[in-house]
């Protein structure tokens, strides 16, 4: 026997086994409130809190777990770019706008939070100012200027530092060229995009008009960030709270707590009660183990508010005791599907509109996970819980939702296909409700002649590599892909910009926005944050909502919602419709 | 004896950068090949409203803009002598042997690995007593009782152990034992040795059962088989002829010849595990390697994948030596040369 090749053998054999486990273990994440805001307290039962206040109380005192299934994006204010997050960070954080902790609809409302009052903008909604409150500090007692909110807001447009937060501060404001955030740049003068005229005053001035400005400034970017404490990359660590809590035996990817920051003055801050003491965190724990933990009472909350688990869904619904503890929120997102112009024959409308009139719309809400998992059907791309929602159906799918064959079919002879067409589905793989959605496509569309070929994809390469890819889209024929959007922010430019605006789209890949290309729709985007009246510039994304969908190039699935269990211990629980999920800065503890 | 170890150790140093080769091309080199931009791969590591120069700027300060060896270059170097760190605020030094910061968390890959093997080295080391003693004595008494209740209703126990997946098992046991009756520690809880030894061992006692149920299935069917060969040698026969006490034929003859495919399984079985528990640690939520690499695997961290990866492949490679070693103490026959 020769040793030494068999031992040699062995290792080889041993390492891969072992690489292979690594490798096979790979495999695989919303917000969510219903209409109609009361402000009626102390109500119970299914559904309850996403419209009133579950278990109303004002005590103090106690500690809330929170559980997060993977790990926090950033805690870092400058780049943090979850609706969770931005639930949450209000706890440690306080910008210059914030949303109303309040339940449904009445959430949605901007107030003031850093700021004394609303922004003042000039007649040409380029310049916007804001006077600061007096007496803030930060937890280590040095008191919030102007300057420290600059500091942070120009600290987030060094994308090369800080690559995943949201794009919009140096997407508007009026930066000198060649500005690369104050780290790189720290010489270069600022002012014609932000001025400090004094400690409590600042003045914001952008390229264009943004009339929406106030929802820029309710994001963390405005939360002070003191200049001599950032450190950069790492700050996520050593944040500098502003808020009523702040950060305490912080470990990356595994956990962190939050305690009570004595610096924070409740005579500053109108909008926050800070009912618990302590507030603690546990980072990428298992998503089941999460609803067992939430069901049995030994956990709060489920911080990322994707909703329970299937296993924990059928459980709970089933469960008379279960479901009366649990809400069902309607999230700011649509799941919907891209239907490409770019790709013949969907670049004549009629065949994209047989497409919009042959899908069972019932089949897209069962692979969804039905009713109260899954959502209720769209028709629109607003969701109902974003200002600005108009409802129409340009598409009726018949009286019982399953598709209109008699108008697909005439739509197929009107573009020159009467015997139907092929193409293909994209979807991201590793989601199973993308497959089934995907094959009910395939299923639908193929009464109609329509053949679809099933085209899976790794998520994480999804857009970046396939359906987000526009050469790649044309190359492959991918007439059809899987989306969804949730809003930024409760706002039609919040949650329209970057699906249908098609200057967003990149020639190397990478956008949600792989189908809308309408010059018009630009141009209305445009014109739109010109108009001062949120009013009428809520009347104006509805308009877009409609021009897009008169185009045929998006199908909209289900306005997503998701089931969420009331933790036990928590009181003043409720969904507000800015961020569709519990409102954290409202909750306390019983103990 | 030497010799041979110092030889060992240098195919070990061979293998491991292969296997960090292998690694890395699976990563970068292959999406290359298949036609994929540098801003296409650093797409991945920025927001969803990213702008194409966020991405390029991204692709840039991730090198991905180098070619794909000088890449793999720049990794190695910084294994053996350190690199350095732009966080925007400053730079910061990687001391060798620097795996690298991590893509998406920004932190140095190394120090969250020696964070995260203690979780994992205690989870195996308790499992694997657990299942070795449990196994290997249900395997003897199970082969010495042939054909009774006990024989049959243990292997029945030992196919239920290898049959059920651990996230099932592990789940209902939390589910059972930690939600409903309270016995046990709920998931996500690990206190270190150092300083509660008792409560170390009462976070773990669900995940090394749980674990430990997997495996000692498998020792039990392995110590049977060999028990049942090993007793009808006819060594086996000349020892019970010489009047040997049959605790003694058993013990010092019979299991010591059954024992060497179960060292061998032994050491490649915690070796493996040492490179993480995924599922185990997964399942209970503990922050060892497995989940480490799990977790990074999932966003595409490849300074991350690389860490956990040869962190794993060197424990294999050790377990495999010292099981190699051991060989010539169980059985007489063999000798290293």
């Amino acid at each position: 026997m020769n040793q030494s090749r068999s031992w040699r053998a062995r290792g080889l054999a041993a390492v891969g086994i072992s690489a292979a486990l690594l490798l096979a273990a790979c495999g695989g994440g919303g917000p969510g409130g219903e209409q109609g805001p009361t402000t009626q307290a102390g109500a119970s039962g299914f559904n309850a809190g996403s419209t009133t206040v579950v278990n109303p109380s004002d005590k103090k005192g106690g500690t809330l777990k929170f559980a997060n299934e993977g790990d926090w994006d950033t805690l870092d204010p400058g780049e943090t770019y979850y609706a969770y997050s931005w639930n949450f960070s209000r706890l440690y954080g306080r910008s210059l706008m914030m949303f109303k902790s309040a339940p449904g609809k009445e959430g949605n409302q901007l107030v003031p939070d850093l700021a004394e009052g609303p922004g003042q903008a000039s007649s040409d909604a380029k310049t916007w100012t804001y006077k600061l409150r007096q007496g803030v500090k930060f937890d280590d007692g040095t008191e919030v200027t102007s300057a420290d909110v600059k500091y942070a807001v120009l600290r987030s447009t060094d994308k090369q530092t800080f690559p995943n937060g949201p794009a919009y501060w140096e997407g508007q404001l009026d930066l000198p060229s060649g500005y690369k955030g104050p780290y790189k740049t720290p010489n270069m003068n600022t002012d014609s995009a932000i001025e400090t005229p004094d400690k409590y005053t600042i003045v914001f001035h952008t390229k264009k008009p943004f009339a929406a400005f106030d929802y820029l400034a309710q994001q963390p970017n405005t939360m002070p960030v003191p200049q001599d404490k950032d450190t950069g990359a790492k700050y996520r660590n050593t944040i500098v709270s502003t808020g009523p809590y702040k950060f305490e035996n912080l470990q990356p990817g595994k956990s962190f707590n939050l305690v009570r920051n004595d610096q924070w003055d409740p005579a500053t801050d109108p909008n926050r009660k800070a009912l618990p003491d302590r507030i603690e965190v546990t980072l990428n724990v298992n998503p089941d183990d999460i609803d067992n933990r939430l069901i049995s009472g030994d956990l709060d909350v489920a911080v990322t508010a994707l909703g329970v688990q299937p296993a924990a869904q059928s459980r709970v619904l089933q469960d008379p005791t279960l479901k009366e503890n649990a809400d069902n929120p309607l999230a700011a997102r649509n799941w919907y599907t891209s239907i490409n112009p770019t790709v013949a024959p969907l670049n004549n409308i009629e065949c994209r509109k047989a497409i919009m009139y042959a899908m069972d719309h019932t089949g897209y809400q069962t692979a969804y996970g039905g009713q109260f998992a899954g959502g209720d059907l769209a028709t629109t791309i607003l969701p109902p819980n974003i200002p600005g929602h108009t409802a129409f159906d340009l598409y009726p799918a018949g009286p019982d939702n399953k598709g209109d064959v008699e108008a697909a079919k005439k739509s197929l002879e009107a573009c020159g296909q009467p015997n139907g067409f092929e193409t293909n589905i994209a979807y991201r793989a590793e989601r199973p409700k993308e497959k089934a959605t995907a094959e009910a496509f395939q299923q639908a569309l193929s009464r109609v002649g329509i053949k679809l070929a099933l085209k899976p994809y790794p998520q994480g390469d999804y857009f970046s590599s396939y359906a987000g890819n526009p050469p790649y889209v044309v190359k492959n024929k991918l007439g059809l892909a899987l989306n969804g959007w949730a809003a930024d922010w409760p706002d039609g430019f919040g949650f329209l910009s970057q699906i249908v605006d098609s200057r967003v789209i990149r020639p190397a890949g990478g956008s949600s926005n792989t189908s809308v290309r309408i010059p018009e729709v630009d141009q209305m985007l445009d014109t739109a944050l010109t108009e001062l009246d949120t009013d009428r510039r809520n009347q104006m994304w509805g308009e877009i909502d409609k021009r897009v969908m008169e185009e045929a190039v998006i199908y909209p699935g289900v306005y997503s919602k998701t089931l969420l269990v009331r933790s036990k211990n928590a009181t003043n629980i409720f969904v507000t419709d800015a961020y569709g999920e519990y409102d954290y800065l409202g909750l306390g503890a019983q103990k | 004896m030497f010799a041979y170890i110092v030889r060992r150790l240098l195919w070990a140093v061979l293998l491991l950068i292969v296997l960090s080769m292998v690694t890395f091309s699976i990563f970068y080199l292959i999406p290359r090949l298949a036609g994929a931009s540098p801003e296409t791969l650093a797409a991945r590591y920025v927001g969803r409203a990213a702008t194409p120069e966020t991405v390029h700027l991204t692709a840039e300060r991730l090198g991905l803009l180098d070619p794909v060896p000088v890449q793999y270059w720049n990794w190695i170097k910084g294994v053996f002598t350190g690199a350095e760190y732009d966080y925007g605020a400053g730079v910061e030094t990687c001391p060798a042997p620097c795996f690298g910061y991590s893509f998406i968390t920004r932190q140095a890959v190394w120090p969250e690995l020696l964070d995260r093997a203690p979780v994992t080295i205690s989870l195996v080391v308790g499992a694997s007593l657990i299942w070795l003693i449990a196994g290997v004595t249900v395997g003897v008494i199970s082969a010495l009782r042939r054909g009774t209740v006990f024989d049959r209703g243990a292997m029945g126990v030992a196919l239920a152990g290898v049959s059920l997946p651990i996230f099932f098992t592990g789940l209902v046991a939390l589910a059972f034992f930690s939600y409903r009756l309270g016995i046990t520690a709920p998931g996500g809880q690990f206190v270190p040795f150092s300083e509660n030894p008792a409560l170390w061992a009462y976070s773990l006692l669900l995940p090394w059962i749980t674990l430990s149920f997997l495996f000692a299935a498998q020792y039990a069917r392995l110590t049977r088989a060999g028990m049942l060969e090993t007793m009808s040698e006819d060594y086996i026969r000349t020892a019970r002829a010489k009047g040997l006490a049959e605790r003694k034929v058993i013990l010092k003859h019979a299991l010591r010849g059954a024992l060497t495919p179960v060292v061998t399984i032994f050491g490649l079985d915690v070796g493996l595990l040492l490179g993480g528990a995924v599922l185990t640690e997964k399942t209970f939520s503990l922050n060892g390697l497995g989940k480490y690499g799990y977790d990074a695997i999932v966003q595409g961290d490849l300074p991350k994948i690389l860490g956990v990866t040869l962190v794993a492949g060197f424990f294999v490679i050790i377990a495999n030596l010292i099981v190699d070693l051991l060989y010539g103490v169980i059985d007489p026959r063999v000798r290293l040369e």
